[in-house]
């Protein structure tokens, strides 16, 4: 820092903007506006607070974070050069090279599946290397993986229109989708700790669990064909499931990383890797951060959950084991930060509780699924 | 000895507000919860005993382990949760409420020196200067402050940020309250203290709704409750069913519920795309019905009950059958039928009562072998159950068009005994013209006495050669042949060649005879065309394959279990739409609770608190920075450093000038 220069006074929030800033938020009004004349008649009320809504907090998120915004300006830019191959006919996607290579979700989801990989190689690498040139490479390859994944949602949105206007419907509506969706929530919130934390070390552990979807999405595509477009049953045609589904992915997203985050605690705990990974008191903070921002996402995602089933079952509480496991993973939560905050507990036990609380999180995700039966067996494997 | 006693009132205060017992609460909590997941709720209590046996049907019985949710036990597991929530808010609101107001101006110099973020930092200005820097620098860092000039001429400046974090505590903790508040009055509290006094009871007996007696009805002005109804087209109600256990209580509504029309639509791919049903509400309060559609996730509310789209099944559609009877060799004849009600056949110890049990219009499939293949809709089905005059029944589902089967179609009729079992599957091949009446043809064709004979003769004339005798013995051998196949099947064969043929040889005896079985059954094929009129059928595999698919087919009735096939012709769909029905008043609260709960959560972990002292001592011509914090994290590590940073600049430019 600047000694020598006087103290100033803290500029205020809009002062902080740049032209780019401004450019970036005016460019995504223009966006919405657009979708909003092209694709009024699609959309009820409530969509059409959700598509503003969403120009408004990607306006936000971009300008604290300038990654999301320069995200979200290429996967517009791609998504659009997708749309537009297109020409309007689904049998582009085979024909088109650029579409069949790259850009139809299809290749753009296989693209993030390859560089997902590549980025956790690139990251342990580094962490042995101790490179921080190739941690850098490592956060590009992140970073681009998580645009192809988006570019891919958007295309796949996109497609489904194109199958028949009435099968059309926003991608996080089975077990497919929000493996995807899963993995770019996963990967944009390590992005974030990365930066924050001014620490890339941690790249590799986190990837582990991305790469752990990124093999389910393989197999769920070679083996089960869970890749092609289904129409959505009726519970599922409805606003609610835009705001709820990501709401959860957040939430599982920010345990899953706390997880990974408490692994690598017990290792340098352990006195394993200890030189390389960060300090404990470091890792200590950011399973706490991630397990706040994780726990404050899934209680608003249970609640607008409880919402919905209001409207579609007739009740706002079911018991049904998905409700039922989004509660015992809400406890769960609410009791370690109790331990923590209250009894000032720390370390060990706290770590290996987060570890555990990912297995939790795992069923309620995916155990009931495939284990229990219920109203919410739309994913089944 | 003397000893300080703690009331016990005090201890079990203290035990219950604190947050031992708080956490213990939510473990608790959640393993009661995971029980009820695992253990399938509120099934048909002979599912339970069918899979677990008696014993273990009663214990869980006993334990309400087949409804936990509602059970006694799990509602007080709640009750204590929400005694100690309330008890931890009370406890600790008058403190948090404290620390939100004050800026702790009592701190002496020597308790900051101890903080463990704090700073000694040089000045060498007047301290009125000092102070006026100060205070433009703390309220530019949203800072709220208080200063106060202390006896030995030193200022103490104490300063508060994000106190409204305190707040966030209140709002979570008071929100679990007005949640379970809320939960409490849709609860079936009031229900079970009825049933608990002897005043309600339930019904299991299974007799229309207003013959059910006054102890196991709920009046129209029940608070709460969550109801089912079904209603067939064209029909009108004005109670609907909640479900206890194994039986239900009746729900009279303050008004009647009509459908006039439900309706399913399809995507292509014969998913179901929406399902919505046009109902009218009568009330004498209305001067004229209120006509509503009802849909999946679209409700419609009246009288503060809620009226969902929530399944739908048969009303009673009327079903047109040809029933072959097997055991005879006459052609099928037509039969009617009605979903839900019954039908006899047959005379004296063959009586038997047929009911009608369901009937699907869509059935979507995956019939692909690898399971690979894409679902879709193979059409209407329907399932009935056919019992014997010791009532003995068996369950029957029969698809109407046929089936495609690794590429090939047949009718397809499942049949099982029990209801826990799996239904194992006759297949009957389609003719030529998709019929079934190919394979009736030829069966009777080879169960005929006269034919058997015919068919034999046929063939053995066809031996090349002119040895009589040794055709005679031919034919003579290929009637008894097909009349063991009559007899039996495969097995009855099997047994013949077991008893005649050294083991050896017996694979290929088998083989033989069944060639000679196909080179038979080709021929009542044929002979059967011919009766019928028809071309003869070409000698090609698709025929072959077809014979092969009979004789197995013929064989597998012999475990069919009737005599009688039915074969769904045609329909007349009449469809009943099921409701919910239900009223909850503390879905106002459970909202409240869930606004309170995320604005007290954002609070509790996005507001950071933040208390610094700024101790300005003009005679040593110092300023003592201290900083703290409820959350011991890294964050105030870092604004710690930063503040320290800025003040020194601040004060150095101040010594500059
Ligand atoms: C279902 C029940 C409960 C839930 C979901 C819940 C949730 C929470 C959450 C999320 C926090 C915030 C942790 C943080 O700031 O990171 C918290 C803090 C706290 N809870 Fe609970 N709580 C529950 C019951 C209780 C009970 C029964 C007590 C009584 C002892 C209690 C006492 C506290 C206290 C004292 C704090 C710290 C407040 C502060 O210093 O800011 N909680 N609770």
């Amino acid at each position: 820092m600047n000694t020598s220069a006087p103290w100033s006074k803290p500029a205020s929030f809009w002062q902080t903007l740049s032209a780019f800033d401004w450019l970036y938020a005016v460019l995504l009004l223009a966006g919405g506006i657009f979708s909003y004349q092209r694709y009024a008649g699609y959309m009820d009320i409530y969509e059409v607070g959700f598509l503003f809504g969403a120009v408004g907090v990607f306006s936000y998120l971009g300008w604290r974070w300038s990654g999301i915004a320069r995200l979200v300006l290429g996967v517009a830019v791609l998504s659009l050069i997708g749309v537009y191959t297109y020409h309007g006919d689904l049998a582009n996607g085979s024909q088109s090279f650029l579409l069949k290579f790259l850009l139809s979700s299809q290749s753009a989801v296989m693209w993030m599946n390859v560089l997902f990989v590549l980025a956790m190689l690139t990251y342990w690498l580094a962490l042995f290397q101790k490179s921080a040139f190739t941690a850098k490479v490592a956060t590009a390859l992140t970073w681009t993986a998580t645009l192809f994944g988006f570019v891919g949602l958007m295309v796949r949105w996109y497609e489904s229109y194109l199958i028949a206007p009435d099968i059309g419907h926003i991608p996080i509506s089975n077990l497919y989708e929000v493996f995807i969706l899963f993995c770019l929530i996963t990967a944009l919130l390590y992005l974030h700790y990365e930066q924050l934390f001014n620490t890339r070390q941690l790249g590799g552990f986190v990837l582990v669990v991305i790469n752990a979807a990124v093999g389910f999405i393989l197999w769920y595509t070679f083996d089960r064909h869970a890749n092609e477009i289904q129409p959505l049953v009726p519970a599922l045609q409805s606003y609610w499931m835009k705001i709820h589904v990501p709401a959860n992915f957040i939430g599982y997203g920010s345990f899953s990383l706390a997880a990974m985050v408490a692994g690598a605690y017990l290792l340098v705990r352990h006195n394993i890797l200890a030189s390389r990974l960060p300090a404990l008191h470091v890792l200590d903070d950011l399973m706490y951060k991630a397990i706040a921002i994780g726990f404050a996402f899934f209680t608003i995602a249970t609640i607008l959950g409880a919402m919905w089933a209001a409207e579609a079952w007739g009740g706002y509480w079911s018991w049904d084991p998905k409700e039922t496991w989004a509660l015992i993973v809400w406890l769960n939560y609410a009791a370690w930060l109790h331990l923590r905050l209250m009894k000032g507990l720390r370390g060990t036990v706290l770590a290996w509780w987060a570890l555990v609380g990912l297995l939790v999180t795992t069923f309620a995700f995916l155990g009931v699924n495939m284990f229990l039966s219920g109203l919410h067996s739309y994913g089944t494997l | 000895m003397l000893k300080v006693s703690v009331p016990l009132s005090q201890r079990v205060y203290e035990l219950l507000s604190s947050m031992r017992f708080a956490v213990s609460l939510l473990t608790l909590l959640g393993i009661a919860s995971i029980i009820g997941t695992v253990l399938k709720q509120n099934e048909p209590y002979q599912n339970y005993i069918v899979k677990f046996g008696q014993f273990w049907f009663e214990l869980f019985e006993t334990l309400g382990l087949l409804d936990v949710y509602h059970s006694a036990w799990f509602l007080v597991i709640l009750l204590f949760l929400v005694i100690s929530t309330t008890l931890c808010v009370i406890r600790n609101s008058p403190v948090m409420l404290k620390e939100w107001k004050t800026y702790k101006e009592h701190v002496t110099e020597k308790s900051l020196r101890l903080f463990s973020h704090q700073a000694s930092l040089a000045v060498n200005q007047p301290a009125a200067a000092t102070q006026a820097r100060l205070a433009d620098f703390l309220s530019a860092e949203r800072y709220m402050f208080k200063s106060r000039q202390q006896d030995n001429g030193d200022v103490l400046i104490s300063a508060k940020l994000g106190t409204h974090q305190r707040l966030g505590y209140i709002f979570t903790h008071a929100a679990i309250v007005v949640i379970c508040f809320g939960g409490l009055l849709d609860g079936n509290l009031p229900f079970k203290v009825q049933e608990l006094s002897g005043i309600k009871k339930i019904e299991t007996r299974d007799i229309p709704s207003r013959k059910v007696p006054e102890e196991s009805r709920l009046g129209a002005n029940n608070l709460s409750f969550r109801a089912n109804m079904t209603l067939p087209e064209g029909e009108r109600d004005n109670v609907a069913f909640v479900r206890v256990r194994d039986g239900y209580l009746v729900q009279e509504l303050p008004f009647t519920v009509a459908l006039r029309d439900f309706r399913i639509e399809h995507y292509p791919t014969g998913m179901p795309k929406s399902f919505e049903s046009d109902i009218t509400i009568t009330d004498p309060e209305l001067s004229k019905p209120i006509e509503a559609t009802v849909r999946v996730n679209h409700p419609y509310i009246y009288k503060g009950i809620a009226i969902y789209q929530s399944d739908f099944q048969d009303g009673g559609s009327q079903l047109k059958f040809k029933l072959w009877d097997l055991s005879g060799s006459q052609d099928g004849f037509d039969v009617d039928g009605v979903v839900m009600q019954k039908g006899a056949l047959g005379e004296g110890d063959h009586k038997m009562t047929v009911e009608f049990n369901e009937f699907r219009q869509f059935n979507i499939l995956n019939l692909s072998i690898d399971g690979k293949g894409k679902p879709h809709n193979v059409g209407p089905n329907t399932t009935l159950k056919l019992r014997n005059a010791s009532g003995q029944a068996r369950e029957y589902i029969n698809y109407m068009q046929p089936l495609q089967l690794d590429g090939r179609a047949y009718f397809v009729s499942g049949m099982r005994e029990t209801v826990q079992e799996e239904f194992k599957y006759l297949r009957i091949p389609a003719d030529d013209e998709m019929e079934i009446t190919g394979f009736m043809a030829l069966r009777q064709t080879l169960r005929n006495d006269q034919s058997i004979r015919q068919i034999a003769s046929e063939i053995a004339k066809q031996m090349p050669g002119d040895n009589a005798p040794l055709k005679a013995q031919f034919e003579q051998s290929l009637q008894q042949l097909m009349q063991t196949f009559k007899r039996g099947g495969y097995s009855e064969l099997s047994k013949i060649i077991e008893s005649a043929v050294p083991e050896a040889q017996r694979d290929q005896a088998a083989q033989t005879y069944l060639k000679l079985l196909n080179t038979t059954a080709m021929q009542a094929y044929q002979m059967s065309r011919a009766q019928r009129h028809l071309p003869p059928a070409p000698q090609d595999q698709a025929t072959a394959v077809f014979i092969q698919d009979s004789l197995n087919a013929m064989n597998d009735l012999f475990f069919y279990g009737t005599p009688y096939y039915f074969q769904l012709k045609d329909y007349t769909l009449k469809q009943a739409s099921g409701f919910q029905l239900t009223r909850s008043p503390g879905q106002f609260w459970v909202y409240l609770g869930s606004v309170m709960l995320v604005l007290g959560i954002f609070a509790m972990f996005y507001i950071r608190e933040r208390r610094v002292w700024i101790l300005i001592k003009p005679v040593r011509q110092e300023v003592l920075l201290a900083m703290s914090s409820n959350r011991k994290n890294m964050d105030l590590d870092q604004d710690f450093a930063r503040m320290q940073q800025q003040l020194t600049t601040l004060l150095q430019t101040g010594q500059a000038d």
